[in-house]
């Protein structure tokens, strides 16, 4: 009778109870609260001001900017710019095209149940980059040829990442095998490669594609600027590709090998059918960082003179036009950036969820 | 005759396959040609590079580093100008390189450990706040952070005559940062020799100490003491010696400032950038390796008796350092390796002014990329191996 007369506690549920156990726990705590709370609520004003209710957002040119806030109207006019780079107007819809093509065959991948996702996503390894390389460039099927010079701000920067996944993902698939084989001579290769690659930056690596590669080949061979950074950038990605996926495939266990091997398998058919899904399926993490890194890295071809979508932003800052742009140029750019990098990150931690059939425990 | 009989009465694997189905042979077979590629290709590329470099009037060898350089740089930690030679230009881009990184690490370090810690703290805003930082500036390219800060930030401060003024001595505006530089006195030697006696007794006081905590249980207050030696001693030694230090304050002359030392907005800019990226990564690795102990070590700790503080101190660290440590090596080399966008800004590092203003003037591009990758491998090479001797004395010993 005692017990049921007895109150329940107080202040355990709600949000009075809540704040107590998360906010004000302790007086350090509290004290922390505190100060973080004033800065927050100091400085969150003044910034949603300026990204919001005292930017410019309609207008024509830069004159209609005020300068109380953010001048999005100097993104909003240069937005082709930042999109196509150079590409002429008339004939963006190729580009068009291969942006819708990209979304339906990736956004469907963050849809859980969406039909055809698995070929959608094969699609997207396969046939965009074919298509792409077709309709991007022209000059077949009576399409207008656009020089790669032409090429630029958000489409160069989806292309050079697009192309070092694509391509770096089987070589160092490779790399990583050789790493691994037996054959003492392949695999002190696959090492001095992997090692010199990933202990020099990017932009070294970047610099001598663009000073020295014309030097390696034969007279009268010559790859243009673009192809040259390609050449570079999956060079120094694979051997990052390599070492992911080297810890998945260390981490197989040798009854696995050795199952394969009483199936008489082949070494490639061990490696292709038993092993190499086991592994890269562990590693997706890794492998979805890698691509995240190599996303992020792209920036650097501005270093030797290509617009990629920080490269057009850049360019255009210091336009006399506009008045102290700058920040609103690096916000559309780091958005960009995020939107792209956030989505792939939460997409790996997704999957590995779903894949994860408890062999990690 | 003889040797075939031989050979055949050696053979003891039945006559059945080909020998191109026996693996050894094969891995024999694979191995001769990728050698044979390998060969094949460095000589093409060799010759293709000799036959290009003469007939472009290109010279080689590194006769080019003895030359006089003929360009200033903005800043340099060793004695340059523009008479020097190339071999000291690579000097001067060097240390730029070693000193940017060598301050980012330690930054880095710091802010990560703090992020680290404060997104698993008990209080919801500290952890959501941590949290944001992360996400945001890890998902965001460090080229545009670096921009950021340089074009938008830094380039935004007042001009030197509208210095920020802090404390009338350090002094902030858009040509960089002054703050008084110490100029050392006669006399000061008694003050290092302070400082080296305070480190030494440090050392002899913690070694006592821990004799003694493994012989007797009793623990000493080492840090206390410790810090109160190392502050008392030399402050003791520099009134003895009757304050031989002197200032030297940034002062207005002209445009600009003269005296003090300068931290040239590129270094602040890279430095910062640098700083904080690494952080948000470096904040991850510290959070997992705190989450990888598991919560039954510090249960058994405390029902040892061994409060929070030294529960956290001699058995929840020294746990997660073997998880923080290999991933944060890599973080230390990416960080090295991303001073190297120090070129964008002008910040005067090995690439900036070797790879960069070196190569366009000389133009041996081959051994300058060579001489500036060499740079790196050693540096990556020389991190790799003291982290991984002191991640070997801090792993776990099994026996």
């Amino acid at each position: 009778m005692a017990e049921a007369m007895m109150k329940p506690p107080k202040k355990t549920l709600g949000p009075i109870a809540w704040m107590r156990e998360h906010l004000f726990s302790s007086w350090y705590n509290t004290l922390l609260t505190a100060v973080i709370g004033y800065v927050l609520l100091t400085s969150m004003g003044p910034l949603l001001n300026w990204l919001f209710f005292e930017a410019n957002f309609t207008g024509s040119g830069p004159d209609d900017c005020t300068g109380a806030g953010a001048c999005w109207l100097f993104v909003s006019q240069r937005l082709n710019f930042f999109i196509y780079g150079f590409y002429p107007d008339e004939l963006q819809w190729r580009v068009d095209v291969m942006f819708a093509l990209l979304a339906i065959a990736f956004v469907p991948q963050f849809i859980e149940g969406f039909p055809g996702r698995k070929w959608l996503g094969i699609f997207g390894m396969t046939g965009l980059p074919l298509i792409g390389y077709f309709l991007i460039p022209g000059g077949s099927f009576g399409l207008e040829e656009v020089p790669s010079t032409k090429w630029g701000g958000l489409m160069l920067t989806l292309i050079l990442a697009y192309i070092g996944i694509l391509a770096s993902l089987p070589i160092g698939t490779l790399l990583a095998l050789g790493r691994r084989s037996e054959m003492p001579i392949i695999r002190g290769l696959c090492v001095v490669f992997i090692e010199v690659w990933r202990a020099v930056p990017l932009i070294t690596v970047l610099f001598m594609a663009s000073v020295m590669l014309p030097l390696f080949l034969p007279e009268g061979v010559n790859f243009e600027k673009l192809s040259r950074a390609l050449i570079g950038i999956t060079l120094w990605q694979s051997a990052y590709m390599a070492e992911v996926i080297r810890g998945g495939l260390q981490a197989i266990p040798r009854g696995q090998y050795e199952a394969a091997d009483a199936l008489g398998l082949g070494y490639w058919k061990k490696m292709g059918l038993v092993i190499l899904p086991q592994a890269l399926k562990l590693v997706i993490p890794g492998i979805v960082n890698t691509f995240i890194s190599l996303f992020k890295d792209t920036t650097l071809v501005l270093i030797i003179g290509l617009f990629d979508v920080l490269g057009t932003v850049q360019s255009t800052v210091t336009d006399p036009a506009w008045q102290n742009v700058a920040s609103e140029g690096y916000v559309f750019v780091a958005f960009c950036f995020w939107v792209f990098c956030f989505g792939m990150s939460r997409y790996s931690q997704n999957l590995e969820r779903k894949l994860d059939t408890g062999h990690k425990t | 005759m003889k040797t075939e009989t031989i050979t055949q009465s050696n053979d003891s694997r039945p006559a059945g396959p080909k020998p191109w189905y026996d693996p050894r042979v094969r891995s024999i077979f694979f191995q001769i040609v990728a050698i044979a590629l390998v060969f094949w290709g460095g000589y093409t590329l060799v010759d293709n590079t000799l036959s290009n470099m003469e007939s472009r009037g290109i010279s080689t060898g590194f006769g080019f580093l003895e030359e006089s350089a003929g360009f200033g740089i903005i800043m340099s930690l060793v004695p340059y100008d523009a008479t020097m030679s190339y071999g000291r230009t690579f000097w001067v881009g060097l240390t730029n390189t070693l000193l940017v990184s060598a301050m980012g690490v330690v930054a880095a370090t710091i802010l990560g450990f703090i992020i680290g810690v404060a997104r698993l703290s008990s209080n919801w805003l500290v952890a959501k706040i941590a949290l944001v930082y992360v996400e945001v500036i890890r998902n965001i390219p460090l080229l545009l952070q670096i921009f950021f800060w340089y074009f938008a930030v830094l380039a935004a401060l007042p001009t030197p005559r509208q210095s920020i003024e802090v404390g009338g001595s350090a002094f902030l505006n858009n040509r960089g940062l002054y703050v008084p530089d110490p100029v050392t006195q006669d006399g000061f030697g008694l003050v290092w020799g302070a400082i080296a006696i305070a480190i030494a007794s440090v050392i002899g006081l913690r070694l006592w100490a821990k004799k003694r905590q493994l012989a007797t249980g009793k623990i000493f207050p080492t840090f206390k003491v410790g810090v109160s030696i190392l502050v008392l001693l030399p402050v003791l030694a520099y009134f003895v010696a009757g304050s031989p230090l002197e200032w030297d304050v940034p002062a207005l002359k002209g445009f600009n400032f003269r005296g003090g030392i300068t931290i040239i907005p590129e270094l602040a800019a890279l430095w910062l950038a640098l700083s904080l990226y690494t952080a948000s990564f470096i904040a991850e690795i510290v959070r997992s390796g705190i989450l990888s102990v598991s919560k039954g070590q510090t249960e058994a700790s405390h029902a040892l008796g061994l409060p929070n503080g030294l529960t956290l101190r001699l058995v929840v660290i020294p746990q997660a350092m073997r998880v923080i440590i290999p991933p944060l090596t890599s973080q230390y080399l990416n960080l090295v390796k991303n001073s190297s966008l120090a070129t964008a800004i002008g910040y005067p590092d090995l690439v900036a002014v070797f790879m960069g203003t070196t190569l366009n003037q000389t133009g041996q591009a081959v051994e300058v990329v060579a001489i500036t990758m060499a740079v790196y491998l050693t540096i990556s090479l020389l991190i790799s191996l003291f982290m991984n001797i002191y991640n070997r004395a801090v792993a776990i010993k099994e026996r």
